[in-house]
Parts: structure tokens; sequence; C-alpha cells
């Protein structure tokens, strides 16, 4: 159930990216051997003056999902989403998707995909300052040659879905931040393209901003099923957001899998000193945790995907320490108790391995 | 050695050279010079048009549409009452027939100058090698005394409306091509990648982001065009071009203070005019494009 999260949902297309590598520099083919070969990033700059900025990416970004690539400045993350709508060529390397490899693409087949399979929403929001809100929304459409009228029926339409009804008028900076990214986010939905790509779309907003823009989209995700990738340098984002996390240093993927998965078994210390700091509660499932067995005597049944933080306030409030764990359809599956859940809230002082009976669903 | 005597070309040699460069120019005039002119033949045409249509139509016709166009420009009505009043002074001065022929031969220069700049412009932020040509001909044509270029112009034209119409467009068509340039090249680049990732192709970005963005820039080099062309319009009275250069040139010849100082003060009040109506369009075209905070 769990780990579902991570298959497509949908009928659209995966996105896979296959052995991905680039190379920033004016003779970066050259250097690709090279570097499958095991030269690193410090070395090619030193030796020969380029920069390795994406290296071997090999990625399965699952159709109707929020797959979430995170990694500090630096790390490759804003190369790697322009390499999906080839904003960035690729030195090497895939990108399949609906059987066709974007980085072969034609130029003008590359302008169609742009225009009706993807859309775009950028740290700085990128909004044309001479036009309305209206225009902004509209613009995509307009680029694919929408009639006026049909094109300002659907703007209006999204402008009202982010919750900025009667702003139509406005001029982007008439604007808050947290407003401008709403129009950007509109701008982007308006397209009506099954790839939906964010560029840090909420590290330029004030943090409860941030939270409100992470609720929308999941709420509009709730019946969309875009397939989207977002780009982020934080990670309890990653977490809320994120179906699918993949980790990324130096331009290369350390770690994915579930944000949960991320948390329990860090891969090394550089992602165990980012997860460190997470609020497990909020991340780990009872599912993940619980001891198989029979049934216990308790009033208390918990859906396998309640959270730690869910459950802890379920046993607290009835006052008792130990609930069954239960499927969608209520059959059981096992047993937690409240001393396990706390253990797991608290972070472990070494990465320690789990417990053979702890069972990873 | 002595380094006292600069080490010179013979006479004979230099000017056996200065005539051998004059006669193939002056085949160059004799062979395609009635092409040239047949070219520039529409460009008369309009400037004559023009000019007939503003001195033959009522005084107050003119006056009245002249004002209209300028508050259409600057929607400033302390601007149109100093552009009507202006125009009543300059009138009753006794300058009207100068200034209407001096207003449509500015007009017909601006007009060539932004037909031709505006691409060029275009052109030239579009590619880094152009930029490296064509800037050394702009310095040329801006720091070159107008005097020399009118030679070559005159050879071709003869005197009268054309040569005077593209000798100013030479002088004045810079500030409009090196506006256009930079007001393209500042687009920011973040609204350029947005309009990609949309799959617009280099006409839709052209039209929909760098243009409108710009816009204000290229004003002000219409602005600087019109101020320029309007300079050198008594340098062009010299090769025949009437309006109010060609009493200041008479002024010059037999000391007429007065004349002079009238017709010059009719040129500073067009300057104004144009000046304060196409910046005041710049300033309303900027007004929603001011950097976005966050």
């Amino acid at each position: 159930m769990v780990e579902s999260r991570l298959q497509s949902r949908g009928e659209g297309s995966d996105i896979e990216i296959r052995n991905l590598y680039k190379i920033f520099g004016p003779n970066a083919a050259a250097h690709v051997d090279a570097v499958r070969n095991g030269l690193g990033k410090d070395e090619l700059n030193a030796a020969h003056g380029h920069v390795l900025g994406l290296n071997d990416i090999n990625l399965t970004i699952p159709s109707g999902r929020i797959t979430v690539v995170m990694g500090l400045s630096g790390s490759g993350k804003s190369t790697l989403i322009r390499h999906i709508n080839r904003l960035i060529d690729p030195t090497a390397g895939e990108i399949l998707y609906e059987g066709q490899d974007i980085a072969r693409m034609s130029q003008a087949q590359l302008l169609e995909f742009r225009r009706s399979k993807t859309a775009m929403v950028f740290q700085k929001f990128a909004l044309m300052p001479h036009r309305t809100v209206m225009q902004n929304v509209g613009y995509g459409l307009g680029i694919r040659g929408v009639a006026e009228a049909r094109r300002n029926e659907i703007a209006r339409h999204w402008i009202s879905r982010v919750g900025l009804d009667g702003f139509e008028d406005r001029y982007p900076n008439q604007l808050s931040g947290g407003m401008q990214q709403r129009v950007g986010l509109a701008r982007a939905l308006a397209n009506d393209a099954e790839i939906l790509l964010m560029d840090e779309a909420f590290s330029a907003l004030d943090p409860l901003i941030r939270m409100e823009m992470q609720g929308i989209l999941l709420d509009l995700q709730q019946e969309l099923h875009k397939t989207i990738v977002f780009i982020t340098h934080d990670l309890d984002e990653a977490l809320r957001l994120g179906d699918k996390v993949a980790i990324l240093r130096d331009g290369q993927l350390i770690q994915q899998g579930t944000g949960e998965s991320i948390v329990l078994r860090p891969r090394d210390g550089y992602i165990a000193d980012f997860v460190r700091e997470v609020s497990r509660g909020k991340v780990i499932h009872v599912g993940t945790i619980m001891r198989r067995g029979a049934p216990v005597d308790t009033p208390v049944a918990l859906p396998r995907t309640a959270t730690l933080d869910e459950a802890a306030r379920a046993l607290t409030n009835a006052d008792i320490n130990r609930a069954n764990v239960v499927d969608d359809t209520g059959r059981h599956l096992g047993v937690v108790t409240l001393a396990k859940i706390v253990a797991e809230m608290i972070a472990p002082d070494d990465s320690e391995p789990l417990e053979d009976d702890a069972v990873a669903a | 050695m002595d380094f006292v005597q600069f080490p010179e070309m013979s006479r004979g040699d230099l000017r056996s050279m200065r005539q051998a460069i004059d006669g193939g120019f002056r085949e160059f005039t004799r062979e395609y010079g009635p092409t040239l002119e047949a070219i520039f033949e529409p460009l008369k045409d309009l400037l004559v048009f023009i000019e007939n249509l503003l001195i033959t139509s009522p005084w107050i016709l003119v006056l009245a549409v002249l004002a209209g166009l300028v508050h259409l420009i600057g929607r400033r009505f302390k601007i149109t009452l100093g552009t009507a009043l202006a125009l009543l002074a300059i009138g009753y001065f006794g300058m009207w027939e100068d200034t209407m022929r001096t207003i449509a031969m500015v007009a017909v220069c601006t007009l060539v100058a932004i037909a031709v700049g505006i691409p060029v412009g275009v052109l030239m932020a579009r590619s880094d090698r152009l930029r490296a040509v064509v800037t050394p001909v702009l310095d040329l044509m801006q720091t070159m005394p107008s005097f020399v270029y009118l030679i070559p112009v005159v050879m071709i034209f003869g005197l009268g409306k054309v040569p005077g119409v593209i000798a100013v467009v030479i002088y004045a068509i810079p500030p409009m091509i090196r506006l256009t340039d930079l007001g393209i090249r500042q687009v920011r680049p973040d609204l350029l990648e947005a309009a990609d990732s949309f799959g617009a192709s280099n006409w839709q970005k052209l039209t929909d982001v760098q243009m409108p963005l710009a816009l204000p820039t290229i004003m002000a080099g219409v602005n600087q065009t019109i101020m320029m062309s309007l300079a050198m319009v008594v340098v062009a009275s010299m090769i025949g071009v009437r309006g109010l250069g060609q009493p200041v040139l008479q002024a010059i010849n037999n000391q007429y203070f007065t004349l002079g100082v009238m017709n010059g003060l009719a040129i500073v009040a067009i300057a104004i005019i144009f000046d304060r109506a196409t910046q005041a369009y710049g300033k309303r075209l900027q007004k929603h494009t001011e950097a976005i905070h966050g």
C-alpha cells in the first residue's frame, strides 16, 4: 500500500530517465567516456575545465504521482528538471516519454511536446510584467493558437481554482509573492499538460504561504493526477509532497524511494544528517513499524496508513497502550504498542537497522 | 634617418589615388544614380504628400490635429496646451509654413529610422557577430562630420528632399538601433525561459515577450532619433531641404540676428513638444513593467 505510491496512476506514460549525463563546457561530449569510467567532478574541472552537472542519472518518474527531487544548491536538481522539457540539452543519455526519446526530438517536435505535454512553474515566478493575470494564465494557450474568448474562459476557471477571483485584470507587480506564484501555477495548469514541472516553485515564499501553496497543490493533485516533478532543497517539503523522493548530490542520485523509506533507512551519512531533523511522527506510518501477530483485545483499530503522530494521539486519547492495525477493508494486519510508536518517533542515535519483525509492507 | 620629417606618400601618388577613388565613385554615380533615385522616389512622394497636407489644410485644423496627436501620445494636458500655444506663436511670427515643412521632414525621417532601425536592432540583439560588425559602423555614423557624408549623397541624388532625408537618417538612426538592441538584450532571461517552456517559437518570443518589454527602451530611441533629426535640419538645409533650417542658414550668411533666433526658437519649441510627448508615452509604457517584488 505504502510502496504503491511509487507506481504510476492513471493512463499517462511514465518518464524514464536513462544513463543521463550533462557536462557543461565547450567540448562536453569528449569527456563523457572519461566520466563513465569514473572521472570525478573535481578532477574533470581541474584537468579539463569542464563542469560535471549530472552523472549517470537513472530515474523513473511514475505518471500521476508527485516525484520530488531534493538536493542542495549545486546538486544539479535544476539542471535535471530542465532536461525533461529540454531547456537544457543532455550530453548523453535518454529521457523516454510515450516511447519517444525527448533528447532526440527535432526542434519542431520539441516545440509541440512543450506545448501539449509539459508546463512549468518557476522559482521566481517568471510572470510577464506587461500582461494582466488573465493574459498571463492564458499565455501557454495563446502559444498553441487557442482563440482569445476560449483562452479567457479557461484562464478564468484556473484563476478561480487557485483562489484569485477578482484579480483577473491586475498586473503581476500589484500582487504579493504568494499570489504571483498562484498565477504561475494557474498558468501551468491552464495548459492542461500531463507533466507539471515545478522548479523550487515555493522556495521564494514565506513559510506559512509555502505551507498553504503545498496544500493547494496536494488538493489539486487529488483530482488532476498530473505527473509532477517537484524540485526542492527542503526535506520537509519533499516528504510532505512526494509520493517518490529522489536525493541528488553533486550530480548523482544517491537514494530514491518513498519519503518514509528514506527516513527509516538513509543510505549514507549525508542523507542521515538530513533526515535527523525531520519530524518522523509525520512521515512514518504504523503499517511500517507494526508487529505481525494475532489481534489483541483493544478498542482502537488504526488504518495502516496512519502516521505515528496520529496513532500516538489516538492511543493517548483512549488511555491505552496497544492498538490493532487494519487495512482499508478492515482486515487485521498486526499490532503496535505505544512504546514502539514513541521509540520510532525519536530519531535513533545511529542509523540502526530495523528489527526483523518490523515489516516494511 | 631623421624623425622630423614624416615619411609621407609623395604628392603625386596621393593625388592620383584620390583621383582614382573619386573617378570610380563618379562612374558608380553615373551608372546607378538614376536607379537609386527611382528606389527612393516613394519616399519623396510621402514627404511631399505630408508637407502638402500640413500646408494646404486650414491652419486651425492642423493645429487641432497636432495638439490632439500630442495628447493621444502623451496624455498630459500641460503638454497639449503647451503644444497649442507654441504653434499659435509660431504662426503669428510668420513661421507656419517652414515649421510644417520641418515637421513633415522630421516625421518622415523618424518613420524611416524606425522602419530600418528596429529590424537591424532586433537582428543585432540575436547575433553577437552582427553586433560586432554594426557597432563600429554606428560609431562612424555618429562621429563622422555630417558634411562629409553629404558629399556622396549629393553626388548621387543632387540637391533636394531625398538626399536631405538620407543625410538626416544616417545621422539620427544610430540611437534607434542601439536602444532596440539594448532593450531586447535587457529582457530578463527567466521570462524567455518561461516562454521557451511553453513552446514559444522564436517569432512568438519576439512579439509576445521581447518587443513589449523592450518597448520603453525603444521609445527612448525614438525620442533620441527625433531630437537628432531636428538638430540635423539646419545642416540639411545646405543641400536644399526647405523648412526652418533655411532661414537660419540665411541668417548666418547675412548676420540677421533676430531671424536666426526666431527660427532657432521655433526648432526648440518643436523639439520640446516631441520630447515631452514621447517621454510621457514611454513612462506610461513602463507603468507595469517595473521589477517584481517577491
